[in-house]
């Protein structure tokens, strides 16, 4: 049911990501300011960018759960949730040790956007306390459905309010993560970018997959039970 | 549905003027946390961005305790099972909920403001007012709509006392931040309003957003 | 802050990147073991249909 079109997706994320860290390290030139260390950029930023998505999909389901009453909705946005957090936890390492190569220290609080994304992570972990702490599945589905679209509304307002912060203490203004790339490096982190996507969508399918298979067997076993 | 709110309102400030729970508590918490932060950073006054920082944070963690209780009459006495088989609108019951953290949160600030002000505050408040009132104001609104959904979504739930606080405080963030920052200058030695304006419609943008949403949604919640 | 020299930001780099694929292979082992489960339940489902 959710395991359509997975192995073409796996094959097209595996070629993308490969095609991805040859042009990292092979194509896409030295930053004239870090260096070698900016590398790190290419894998920090899309991370960060698709766990962002990723949240926000999770409210997207949430919402579709909510409207149709269908499960399979909450599901979805269960596992959107799961995975992002799980790069959550990547972004947050990436972020830390890009800080310590290029400011000396393993935290820098003036980067909005690794101090909202903690912040947003923070509020995401929260997520499985809340949802295994329901018992009665429909109420389960319907609270983290109403979670989801709430810290979804929060990761946008929440990145506007870190960002007006650091800039009124930290005027300075950092452009590593802004938008004014040369060519071949916009190429290279379009290319990541889209590599870790595919990964994302890919491995979102697959626990899908699990976790059907493994409820649907959890019925199975009921009936036999019962049949017994 | 207006009726239906005032009702549930009614019974709410009833119950808090009898029993006594929610207000004090928040009170006695919010002045104990003073005395904390004053041996924790081992000053004697504050002021600027210190000062706001703490009357902030303190306000929101007494926020959490009322936030936790927000519940707790219908819960002890079985009155939610009543409530939610009353033909009730959600939305009233939101709105009666909401009103009811405001109201909380309004009075708790009226000792603990002045409180701070007594016991840690260098400059006196004197310079901060009215601006710190729209500050104020704003940021119940914010804490009282959040708290309301965050308080009916751990309802259900049987870590409540754990899930309220890890639920709450990293929503109040952009609260803790425009509310700190807009405070900050009013607690200089010097007091001037700056930059308030921005910081009040960061809070405005907050407010609309999480009023709405949480009406939105909370006819999920609660449900039989 | 001046650029690092390249052995200095080799180690970073690396660590990065070993981060990214540690991540992706601690939660391939995790979704292989719930495989690893479903498949053991199946063969218990499957037992002990045969018994009756």
């Amino acid at each position: 049911m959710y395991s359509k079109g997975l192995a073409p997706l796996a094959a097209a994320a595996a070629v993308t990501i490969t095609a991805a860290l040859a042009l990292v390290f092979f194509y896409a030139p030295n930053d004239a300011d870090q260096g070698f260390v900016q590398k790190i950029f290419y894998i920090h930023v899309p991370m960060a960018i698709v766990a962002l998505c990723g949240f926000v999909a999770g409210g997207v389901f949430a919402i579709q759960h909510l409207r149709s009453g269908d499960s399979s909705w909450d599901l979805r946005s269960y596992v959107a949730i799961h995975l992002s957090i799980i790069l959550g936890v990547g972004v947050l390492a990436t972020g830390s040790i890009w800080a310590r190569a290029s400011w000396g220290h393993w935290w820098v609080w003036d980067e909005p956007v690794l101090v909202s994304f903690l912040v947003v992570f923070l509020l995401y972990c929260v997520y499985y306390p809340l949802r295994f702490s329901i018992e009665d599945p429909g109420r389960q589905a319907r609270y983290s459905s109403v979670f989801a679209i709430a810290a979804g509304a929060f990761v946008p307002l929440n990145f506007v309010a870190v960002r007006m912060a650091e800039s009124f203490t930290h005027p300075r203004v950092l452009s590593q993560t802004g938008g004014d790339l040369p060519g071949d490096m916009r190429l290279t982190f379009l290319v990541s970018l889209l590599g870790i996507a595919l990964l994302f969508v890919t491995l979102w399918k697959l626990e899908l997959t699990a976790k059907h298979a493994s409820m649907q067997l959890k019925r199975l076993r009921n009936r036999a039970r019962v049949a017994a | 549905m207006i009726g239906a709110a005032r009702t549930i309102l009614r019974k709410d400030l009833l119950i808090e003027l009898r029993t006594k729970e929610s207000v004090p508590a928040m009170v006695l918490f919010s002045i104990t946390v003073y005395v904390l932060f004053h041996f924790g950073l081992d000053r004697d006054s504050l002021d600027g961005s210190l000062a706001a920082g703490v009357l902030w944070v303190t306000l929101l963690l007494a926020a959490v305790i009322g936030v936790s209780r927000l519940f707790a009459a219908e819960r002890e006495q079985g009155g939610i099972d009543g409530l939610l088989l009353s033909p009730v609108d959600r939305t009233a019951l939101f709105v009666a909920k909401a009103t009811a953290l405001f109201v909380f949160l309004t009075i708790v600030e009226l000792v603990a403001v002045p409180a701070f002000g007594l016991l840690l505050l260098g400059p006196g408040l004197g310079g901060a007012f009215p601006e710190l009132l729209a500050v104020l104001a704003l940021g119940n609104l914010g804490v009282a709509a959040v708290g309301a959904l965050v308080a009916a979504l751990a309802a259900e739930t049987r870590a409540r006392e754990l899930i309220v606080p890890l639920l709450l405080l990293p929503l109040l963030v952009p609260v803790l931040i425009a509310c700190a920052q807009a405070t900050e200058p009013l607690l200089r030695q010097d007091a001037v309003a700056e930059d308030l304006g921005r910081w009040l419609g960061l809070l405005s943008l907050y407010d609309v957003v999480f009023v709405l949403l949480s009406v939105a949604v909370f006819d999920f919640l609660l449900e039989d | 802050m001046p650029a690092l020299p390249l052995d200095e930001a080799g180690k970073y780099v690396a660590g990065a990147y070993v981060v990214f694929v540690a991540l992706i292979l601690v939660y391939v082992a995790i979704i292989g073991a719930k495989i690893a489960r479903i498949d053991r339940q199946i063969s218990e489902l499957v037992a002990s249909e045969e018994d009756e």
